[in-house]
């Protein structure tokens, strides 16, 4: 049961990732954009990753495809029908790209891991919460400068031209 | 199904698609949203690693990093390309090359 959900889950998040980048119209990939993240979601579930899941919803879904849908509604006229966009040397990018590919899979089939053996965890928040506290606190505080001088950046940029 | 080399193919796989999105397309806000799936593949294999290599949590705190770095990118990027389709009324990243010799 387990193993058909994962596989479920697994070709929901390849089959949408490939509408993305293949289909034609712009509207469209964003949507399939949002079906690749709720599968993503659902991968980091099977990789015990409870917080992290519900972070990629949030973040992902609520945040970001957002922004990438009102940037589609803005650089486009509402008013005209077809929000397409072409794709260029389609055959040489897929030839590369599945190079790439072969030479990906190759190297993690034959790498040999270092694996530990791991028990599952009640919950994850507990940790993540003290690791940001204690070892990454720093980080965690550049993050927050880093979040503010996006916002700043972005608003200084998109105001009309003074 | 559980294993270190299935969720690495999967990471695999959602990266080369999200080149192959950065390649081709011509449309700013396609060529982003590549970009946003090379990031969460990223991610995948960042928790794959911490799942396999024993819970450790530094992958967590990685990962969720990643995805800050994510939503400012994006902020960034979109308010770029609106900027772009002010100036130029397209956002065709070939017919932006007012830089070129």
């Amino acid at each position: 049961m387990a193993d058909l959900a994962f596989w479920m889950i697994v070709l929901l998040t390849i089959g949408s990732a490939a509408t993305v980048v293949l289909n034609r119209k712009l509207v469209y990939s964003a949507i399939a954009l949002l079906f690749t993240f709720f599968g993503i979601a659902g991968l980091y579930v099977f990789l015990w990753a409870d917080f992290l899941a519900g972070v990629q919803v949030i973040i992902y879904v609520g945040g970001i495809l957002v922004l990438i849908i009102f940037g589609i509604m803005l650089t486009n006229r509402i008013t005209s029908v077809n929000i397409s966009h072409t794709s260029v040397q389609r055959g040489l990018g897929a030839f590369v790209v599945l190079g790439l590919l072969a030479i990906l899979v190759t190297m993690i089939n034959t790498t040999p891991w270092l694996q530990a053996e791991a028990v599952e965890p009640v919950q994850t928040v507990g940790k993540v919460g003290y690791l940001l506290m204690m070892d990454y606190l720093l980080p965690f505080e550049v993050a927050s400068l880093l979040l503010l001088a996006a916002l700043m950046g972005a608003a200084m940029l998109s105001r009309k031209s003074n | 199904m559980d294993n270190l080399n299935t969720y690495l193919s999967i990471a695999a796989i959602l990266f080369s698609l999200g080149m192959f999105g950065v390649i081709t397309r011509r449309n700013a806000i396609a060529v982003l949203m590549g970009i946003e799936l090379i990031l969460n593949s990223a991610n995948l294999n960042f928790l794959a690693f911490a799942k396999f290599g024993g819970m450790n949590m530094s992958g967590h705190i990685f990962a969720l990093f990643v995805i800050i770095m994510a939503a400012a990118e994006a902020a960034v990027a979109l308010a770029i390309i609106i900027n772009i389709y002010n100036n130029y009324k397209t956002i065709n990243v070939d017919d932006v090359r007012e830089l070129r010799q």
